[in-house]
């Protein structure tokens, strides 16, 4: 069957079934991969295109609709006047980071200037508010649509010139400092960029996981030999049928033997040709359930062992002991707070493929953690590492959820069995169900101030429910005690925090690693002793933050970068504007909140090194190879900043190759805020290094000027001939000290600090809250790229918005995009960022991290909010408008 | 999935609905596909034949006849929203900006809306304060249902076998009357809501002398509150007259979205606001 239609101006006639979904055979059957798909239910708009100049969701669209009809794609964008404009505007503003929801959002944005060519922010927002990004804040995405728009001309060549990740920015310099646009930003803009659903090879065998729909079940699998493909189960893993994060922990089975502990637990696959795998019926499958009860957090410690080798459900304990008795106080604060799981809802679910390669294997595909990867994967097929490539595909959208594999070890196993490339696309729902999550807390607090103000303990107790497997557990319960009483002046903490198993969703690494749950509790105690203190909230802080020269309750003493106290001298004067502006009678009232927060770059007392190389061929060519995978952050634009100044080049000089385990050196995963920091300075390194042989052979000073044109160097003018390729290798690992059973140590190098106020105004009588504007002060000690750091700070903050009010994810229940909430372009007010730089001797210029820091103070500022407004305070988020509204009347 | 029809006239549409047992009407799409979405996450597959109305032109349209307007069943909500209509239906109107998000707008219809049965239907309340009619053919000839008969509960209609929902047929409104519409959720775009109103007041001389008012998502389907209504009429339009016992026939639940108590509560503070907004 073939259907005629009008597709980015020509004539395309699709051939394809008519009920197809548009996105399908767009994607499938016209090779336009540029059209994502995120849901499939029309929740995200990843998938919006133009109909008839309309814009709707492929995905919702049966081709049939769509015959005689045009269709435009982000594909043919760039051919407009309009569409172009818009692609530049985005690339300026930084309005893609993933890039993930950037077609959607180009294609709203379309049909809005094609009618409203000047439209204002409310127009935006209606206009886009059926797209997700969960990367931007989108505040970002607005002010390009509103530049757009107000652009008189633009043309496709100054798109075309913006650049690619392997051929940068022409004229680029790229200087510390300076916010150039991504360098890997046009292939989101014009849907070129390849996520881990857009490519595999077509003879690929499609792989479909088989899950529990139980939280907790025993089960067997008998003859499958009725069925049309293959099912892989237990017995077909040729190497350890598991992973997990730690090295010593592989509990989380591929395919589990026979024991189902969570809702989306592994259990089979399908594997075989697409059409056929699709056809297979739940009741075809040969599985006998026997259902169990579920573990909770409140029932799993000391109820039935889980994993034998946790007879108590306790997989870790941190803790902290600082201070032998607390002074005495004048005030005491306490109180108890529960948080929820929270899902990551990267908008690309998890995707990609594997194909043996004779005794070695390549998996391509979504992925933070690329050497990890190799490792879980080496170990299921039971050969050495370095038989596994691991080929990242771009990453649209991580925030820790894509640290764990999920895919890959079973499109590796597959095949590695068949000799066949093998691929997998997770749908939307099972991603949810499968996936990691934020881990829901449970939380004891209580805290001490003497009548000046100054606090005198802190004591936190908190249960953190890891779910089914240990996934990222450790890392929270160790990141949790020794963050928890925030960064201030503690003569005396307690702090434990431990992670409970039961039969709930693996809970994992999502931005914070647990230190959004704690930074509620240990603010809102802050603001509990203010008042009883008598004392301004902001003020407070002030009294008790670390300065440099502080020593933290992990005995560390801090001596640079330590800039809590310029960050909240800056949010003052916003501070006093903001409560002088607030409304405090009538239906609503108005609130503002302030909360602080630090966070150690790095693993937790454990090595984390990078290693980054440059190369400058005979014939001129620079590389820089980067193992540091981008997934939408920034780390390729910044650390070719961070390289090529310390080279003194322009970034426009370096081609690169980007994250690949077959080409690029072990630069660690994406998380813990750490690539800026750590491969920062390992890019540095490689850029001195690099330097430093050029200058060598050229007998150079220190000061000599290199420039590169037409594939020759020259040092100070002088060509340099060189008859073999040089080299500048760079490596870092941050300086740390194990912590011991009190939590003592040196966990971090070095730590981000931030302080956010939140305005907002609470509906009195309906408990709902309009949130009306964030100013966020963030130490990031040098702000290498500040156009990117901004992107990063209302990211976070946007997803701290969703944590505190709208996000909760429920097993069985909100398996989907519609249930499951994230904040849409409507619900992100502005945001005032302040970037603060507080050297950090050790960074790279002074660098910092910024990824995880802009989430922590959201939420708490918010809740610090709603009590100003209404004297309320909330023990639970999401603060969904009736929890609120409980509240108020419990007040 | 297994067969698609796409007939061309309304005859053939109901030929077809008839020989092929267990076909799945579509219009806009924006349900249909959710739903086989939701199924397949755990192999449900749902295969039925879809039958796809879009190409009958009869059942395309926004027309004012003799006694009102027929809103056909491939009207989406951008196009409703595109018409000229009189200050009664802008209650409808509000609501068809807040059905998901400008995609949905674009391809979801008003009918299709209402043959879902959500109880959060968005455009089950307002539709409700404008006393309107479903238009039903089947293969003995059309039937023409209110509203309230047509919605039997929570994704179920009057809809028999062989049935297809044709047109909404909405009377003129009273001379002067004003409709509006609030709806409560926790986030502000692409939200289901957790309680939702509409009304539609007319006023003679500042006295209420015709009141429909109805809440979504308070109960398997939308409903009309005849005691609120009653309690505003013949009187200036007074939020305080509307009192927690109006609204007892009203079956809230507790759900992921909000508790069934503050549904009930919310749902009285947004009605009052309504009849604020509308005096």
């Amino acid at each position: 069957m073939t259907i005629a239609l009008t597709l980015n101006g020509a004539a395309e006639l699709v051939a394809a079934a008519p009920a197809t979904r548009l996105s399908a055979a767009l994607r499938d059957a016209c090779g336009l991969t540029g059209t994502k798909v995120g849901c499939d239910t029309g929740d995200c708009g990843a998938c919006t295109v133009l109909l008839d100049g309309a814009q709707v969701c492929a995905c919702l669209v049966p081709l049939a609709q769509a015959e005689g009809r045009a269709v435009t794609t982000v594909e043919g964008l760039a051919a407009t006047p309009l569409g172009a404009a818009l692609q530049a505007a985005f690339h300026a503003h930084g309005a893609a980071q993933c890039g993930i929801c950037t077609p959607g959002m180009l294609m709203a944005a379309t049909e809005l200037l094609a009618t409203t060519p000047h439209p204002d922010e409310a127009q935006v927002q209606a206009a886009l508010g059926g797209v997700l990004c969960r990367c931007t804040g989108y505040r970002r995405i607005i002010a390009a649509v509103l530049a757009a728009g107000s652009a008189t001309t633009a043309s496709a060549a100054a798109v075309l010139a913006l650049g690619t990740a392997t051929a940068p920015l022409a004229g680029a310099v790229g200087a510390v400092g300076e916010s150039i646009p991504r360098l890997d930003g046009l292939p989101k803009l014009n849907g070129t960029e390849r996520f881990g659903a857009d490519d595999a090879p077509a003879d690929a065998l499609w792989l479909r996981p088989i899950r529990s729909p139980y939280a907790h079940a025993r089960f067997s699998i008998g003859d499958a030999s009725h069925l049309p493909v293959r099912l892989l189960t237990a017995a077909d893993i040729p190497g350890r049928n598991g992973f997990g994060i730690y090295p010593d922990i592989k509990d989380q089975a591929v395919f589990a033997p026979g024991l189902a502990r969570y809702r989306g637990d592994c259990v089979a696959a399908l594997l075989g040709e697409r059409a056929a795998v699709e056809a297979v019926r739940w009741d075809d499958l040969p599985i006998t359930w026997q259902e169990l009860p579920p573990l909770t957090a409140t029932a799993a410690p000391g109820g039935p062992a889980l994993h034998e080798r946790w007879p108590d459900n306790i997989l870790t304990t941190g803790r902290l002991r600082s201070g032998e008795t607390p002074p005495p106080a004048t005030h005491i604060a306490q109180g108890e707070w529960t948080t929820g799981f929270v899902e990551h809802a990267y908008i690309e679910p998890e995707a990609g493929w594997a194909e043996r390669h004779g005794e070695t294997i390549h998996v391509h595909g979504c992925t933070q953690a690329p050497y990890m990867d190799r490792e879980e994967v080496a170990g299921v097929l039971g050969i050495a590492p370095e038989a596994v490539r691991i080929i990242p595909s771009a990453c649209g959208g991580g925030f820790g959820g894509k640290l764990d594999v999920s895919f890959q070890p079973m499109v590796a196993v597959a095949a590695w069995l068949t000799g066949r490339p093998v691929r997998a696309v997770w749908s939307r729902g099972e991603s949810l169900a499968s996936s990691t999550k934020r881990h829901p807390a449970s939380i004891q607090a209580s805290a001490g101030c003497d009548a000046e103000g100054r606090l005198t303990s802190f004591e936190f107790e908190a249960d953190y429910d890891t779910g089914a497997y240990a996934s990222w557990g450790p890392t929270v319960a160790g990141r949790v005690p020794v963050h928890c009483m925030g960064p201030y002046r503690l003569p005396f903490v307690h702090s434990q925090a431990r992670a409970v198993l039961t039969n709930n969703p693996p809970s994992g690494a999502f931005r914070g690693f647990g230190v959004p749950q704690a930074a509620i509790a240990q603010e809102m105690l802050w603001d509990q002793l203010a008042d009883a203190a008598g004392m301004d909230r902001l003020e407070f802080r002030l009294l008790n933050a670390l300065r440099n020269g502080d020593t933290t309750n992990t005995g560390q003493r801090l001596d640079h970068s330590v800039g809590l106290v310029e960050c909240l001298e800056a949010l003052r004067p916003h501070w006093h504007a903001l409560r002088a502006a607030r409304r405090t009678t009538g239906r609503t009232r108005g609130g503002v909140g302030v909360a602080c927060m630090w966070y150690g770059i790095g693993n937790t007392g454990m090595s984390n090194p990078s290693t980054m190389r440059l190369t400058l061929a005979p014939d001129g060519r620079l590389t820089f190879h980067n193992g540091a995978v981008d997934i939408g952050q920034g780390s390729t634009t910044v650390l070719a900043q961070i390289a090529a100044e310390a080279l003194g080049l322009p970034v426009s000089a370096l081609h690169m190759v980007l994250y690949d385990t077959g080409l690029t050196a072990d630069a660690g995963k994406t998380s813990a805020s750490r690539q800026t920091f750590v491969s920062g300075r390992a890019a540095q390194a490689a850029g001195a290094a690099l330097r430093g042989e050029i200058l060598r052979r050229a007998n150079a000073g220190a000061e000599a000027r290199l420039t590169l044109s037409d594939g020759t160097l020259r040092v100070n003018g002088e060509a340099l001939r060189l008859d073999s390729t040089l080299e500048g290798l760079g490596s870092y690992d941050p300086p740390t000290v194990p912590l011991d059973a009190d939590g003592q140590g040196i966990p971090y190098a070095t730590y981000g600090f931030a302080a956010q106020l939140a305005a907002l105004e609470v509906d009195m009588d309906l408990g709902t809250i309009h949130l009306q504007k964030i100013v966020a002060a963030h130490d990031v000690g040098r702000a290498i790229n500040p156009l990117l750091v901004q992107g990063q700070v209302e990211g976070g903050i946007a997803q701290g918005i969703g944590l505190a009010l709208m996000e909760e994810y429920l097993p069985g229940r909100t398996e989907n995009l519609h249930d499951y909430l994230i904040p849409t372009i409507g619900d992100v007010p502005e945001i005032e960022t302040i970037l603060i730089e507080a050297r950090e001797p050790l960074g790279p210029f002074g660098a910092k991290g910024i990824g995880e820091p802009a989430l922590v103070p959201t939420a708490p500022a918010i809740l610090s909010a709603i009590r100003d407004a209404t004297g309320a305070t909330l023990r639970r988020v999401p603060a969904l408008p009736h929890r609120v509204l409980e509240a108020l009347r419990g007040h | 999935m297994d067969g698609y029809l796409r007939p061309r006239t309304l005859d053939d549409a109901l030929a077809m609905l008839a020989a092929t047992p267990g076909c799945q009407v579509l219009a806009g799409g924006t349900d249909v596909f959710p739903a086989r979405t939701g199924a397949e996450v755990w192999l449900k597959r749902d295969n039925r034949p879809l039958l796809d109305l879009s190409g009958i032109a009869a059942l395309a349209g926004i027309t004012e006849t003799a006694t009102g307007w027929r809103i056909g069943a491939l009207a989406t909500w951008t196009e409703f929203c595109a018409t000229q209509l009189p200050p009664a239906f802008d209650g409808l109107k509000q609501a068809a900006r807040q059905v998901g998000g400008a995609q949905v707008q674009n391809r979801g219809t008003l009918l299709g809306n209402l043959c879902n049965a959500s109880p959060a239907a968005d455009g089950a309340p307002p539709l409700l304060t404008l006393d309107a009619q479903v238009e039903l053919s089947g293969p003995a000839g059309g039937r023409v249902l209110p509203l309230a008969a047509f919605l039997l509960g929570n994704r179920r209609t009057a809809l028999a076998p062989g049935e297809i929902a044709t047109a909404l047929l909405l009377p003129h409104p009273p001379e002067g009357a004003m409709g509006g519409f609030m709806k409560l959720g926790a986030r502000s775009h692409l939200v289901i809501s957790i309680a939702m109103v509409a009304g539609t007041l007319a006023l003679e001389g500042g006295v209420v002398r015709h009141a429909r008012l109805a809440v979504g998502a308070c109960s398997a389907t939308a409903q009309r509150l005849p005691l609120a209504e009653a309690a505003l009429l013949n009187a200036p339009p007074d939020p305080a007259r509307l009192l927690p016992e109006h609204l007892a026939a009203l079956t809230p639940i507790d759900d992921v979205r909000a508790s069934a108590a503050y549904r009930r509560h919310a749902a009285l503070v947004l009605l009052q606001r309504l009849v604020e907004s509308l005096a």
